[in-house]
């Protein structure tokens, strides 16, 4: 089955003429996922150099194309905008790559989710993929297989790292979820291990955190309580010194809270297989 | 992005806050002004972007123009060592002098974003004056909190809950009520992530006063606050960290040997973690971005060679979308442009590996190609101890 996207997918880009948009978007075609659209306000009408449709809006978009998902390529100050869009639109997947987005812009929007049933992915994150079904995302597909693992990160290339891991060992993954580097993000690790706790497909899942918040200390209570199947995880920021952002505006040690050990500690007493050098993930996953 | 307690209690008073009197100085002659000028005794802080400055000898009192010239070229220049700068300690540029204040009760104030439940928290405590993290710690119960709610900000009964929680009444407690009003503008109008006045006084003759301030703005919003432009102050900042921000790295100095290069945040914590697992320490942390492009791994390069403590560097880079033969082209390009003196290691990994690892092999620069990420970890730690020997 995989989570979120598939072959069902049917994708909408918003920021589809800009560099970014436009070079992933390509990405994605080549990669077989099903890219209906793009949304530039003020190109609506027009047709994208790879032949896509634009339109002004999203609702005329889904309107025209029958989508169910986006990704977002936005620049920072017009981004929470736009998942904004995407969510007054009902679309069920909104998926934001933008870095940038200042906090307050995404306490409104996490206002905005709590009382509509979009699913958002992001902000700050490498997006989603379901090996061999769809990707929506930045990451370079060719590293990923179809497979029996589910990936849960807050950090972009530590997800390529772990994947990477479990291709060569000859296993797989069923669906590789970047959550976001962000403090506020859309969804948590929550949200996706209750996905992954339904999904067939998935037999075992990484989780990889890193120092910042407390939401691996969250999960850890839930993973304790409600969740089955078997979980590796890897908390980056062992030797991260207190009170500096480690590259993300999520991964600050403050007030002597939020360390990686305190992580680990907790996910370990939830019974979760936690990996300390993580070029061991693959191995640990046994497959 | 940090700003000075001059700074941010300046941004106190505009929303209605009462402060100490009082001038900063950005030299001994003006210090010693500012001194005449409040009147003695006054009180002497040192500004440097950390905290513990009390303890670590950066507040101090002068009861006469004698005592404040000893004070003010005592801290003036002077590195100034706290729990929380770091044993190197930071040189203090400004102070702020102040007048000394009649203190009859400390308390808390703090708020931040509350990642879990998505809003602003603020935060009270009878226990002021001290480290909040040590109240977190050591007795939970006397921190109250309250959550914004929808809409992000605090009701009136939310603001009266935390001024009867600090045990205040009457004429003091109306004027929390409106202080902790301000502080949530601050917070909110400011685009902070913290702001906290540890301690807020009571004074013997009844008065509110910030008598330290604290305001952290959220980066991600300087694009809407021009004005912090003239708030930021670079020399109280480690020069290789201002300098990889003007490439649009983020680069993070640290204590060991092992430089480090790679992309993507998560991806550069693990790889300094890695390093520490096979013994070594890491120098630094470096994220040249997502997409390693020649000209950030040039730049890369020399923040990492520019630390005198490096004895080796380690380039691990997750090609992925970028190709890795263009990554290792800049690699060599940047390499044979400097004088490089320390071995380096390098793992590429992604598209067109192969091509990448032969273009360092034929380059005659004795890089030391790595197979995966233990590996090259492994070979930079080896690599070091073998130079010592």
């Amino acid at each position: 089955m995989s989570i979120l996207v598939d072959k069902q997918t049917r994708l909408l880009v918003q920021g589809l003429t800009g560099k970014e948009g436009s070079f992933h978007a390509e990405q994605m075609l080549a990669y077989g996922t099903n890219v209906v659209g793009g949304i530039v306000p003020g190109k609506g009408g027009q047709i994208w150099e790879h032949g896509l449709p634009l339109f002004n809006t999203v609702r005329e978009g889904i309107a025209a194309t029958g989508a169910n998902a986006s990704i977002i390529f936005v620049p920072p100050r017009f981004a929470a905008d736009a998942i904004l869009e995407a969510i007054g639109a009902a679309l069920p997947l909104v998926v934001c790559i933008t870095e940038g987005i200042p906090t307050f812009d995404m306490l409104k929007v996490k206002q905005f989710l709590k009382n509509n049933n979009t699913r958002l992915i992001g902000p700050n994150c490498p997006g989603l993929i379901s090996p061999g079904k769809a990707k929506v995302g930045i990451m370079p597909g060719a590293i990923f297989r179809e497979g029996k693992v589910g990936i849960i990160s807050r950090s972009g290339t530590l997800t390529y790292e772990a994947a990477y891991q479990i291709t060569r060992r000859g296993g797989g993954q069923s669906t590789c979820v970047g959550i976001g580097g962000d403090p506020i993000i859309g969804s948590s690790f929550i949200d996706l291990l209750k996905l992954f706790a339904e999904d067939d497909q998935t037999e075992a899942v990484v989780m990889i955190g890193e120092i910042g918040g407390t939401a691996e200390e969250e999960a850890a209570e839930y993973i304790k309580r409600d969740f089955s199947k078997p979980v590796v995880a890897f908390i980056a920021g062992l030797t991260a010194p207190p009170g500096r952002r480690m590259g993300h505006a999520g991964a600050i040690i403050s007030g002597g809270k939020g360390t990686a050990s305190e992580k680990i500690a907790a996910l370990e007493t939830a019974g979760v297989c936690v990996v300390k050098n993580p070029a061991e993930i693959g191995l640990a996953l046994n497959l | 992005m940090k700003i000075h307690e001059y700074q941010a209690k300046a941004i106190f008073e505009k929303f209605g806050i009462k402060i100490p009197r009082g001038m900063p100085a950005f030299s001994k002659e003006e210090a010693r002004v500012a001194c005449d000028y409040i009147g003695y005794p006054c009180v002497i802080k040192a500004q440097i972007h950390a905290g513990g400055r009390g303890k670590g000898g950066g507040v101090r009192l002068a009861n006469s123009p004698q005592e404040a010239r000893q004070i003010i070229d005592s801290l003036f220049g002077k590195l100034l060592v706290t729990a929380q700068t770091g044993s190197e300690g930071i040189a203090v540029q400004r102070l702020l002098i102040e007048e000394r204040v009649n203190i009859a009760r400390e308390f808390y104030v703090g708020i931040a974003i509350d990642r879990r439940e998505a809003c602003p928290v603020m935060m009270v405590s009878t226990e002021g004056g001290v480290e909040i993290e040590t109240v977190a710690r050591e007795a939970p119960e006397k921190i109250i909190k309250e959550f914004a709610t929808p809409g992000f900000s605090l009701a009136d009964y939310q603001l009266r809950q935390l001024a009867f929680a600090l045990g205040l009444n009457g004429n003091a407690f109306q004027k929390a009520v409106d202080l902790l009003k301000a502080v949530f503008n601050v917070f909110r109008r400011n685009d902070a992530s913290l702001v906290e006045l540890n301690p807020l006084i009571l004074t013997a003759e009844g008065e509110l006063l910030a008598l330290d301030g604290k305001i952290v703005f959220d980066d991600n919003a300087s694009y809407r606050h021009p004005e912090w432009k003239e708030l930021q102050d670079l020399s109280s900042e480690e020069p290789s960290e201002v300098e990889a921000a003007q490439y649009g790295l983020n680069y993070i100095r640290l204590k060991g040997n092992v430089g480090c290069m790679v992309n993507g945040a998560g991806l550069a914590m693990a790889t300094m973690d890695i390093i520490k697992h096979y013994g070594g320490e890491p120098a630094n942390f470096l994220d040249v971005g997502g997409i390693a492009s020649a000209a950030t791994v040039a730049n890369g390069f020399r923040l990492v060679l520019a630390d005198t403590n490096v004895k080796g560097v380690l380039v691990n880079i997750f090609g992925g979308i970028v190709r890795c033969d263009r990554v290792a082209n800049g690699i060599v390009e940047a390499v044979r442009n400097m004088d490089v003196k320390v071995p380096i290691v390098v793992r590429l990994e992604g598209t067109n590996a192969t091509q990448a690892a032969e273009i360092l092999s034929n380059a005659g620069l004795n890089f030391i190609i790595a197979s995966d990420f233990a590996d090259a970890a492994q070979k930079v730690v080896q690599a070091i101890q073998m130079e010592a020997q």
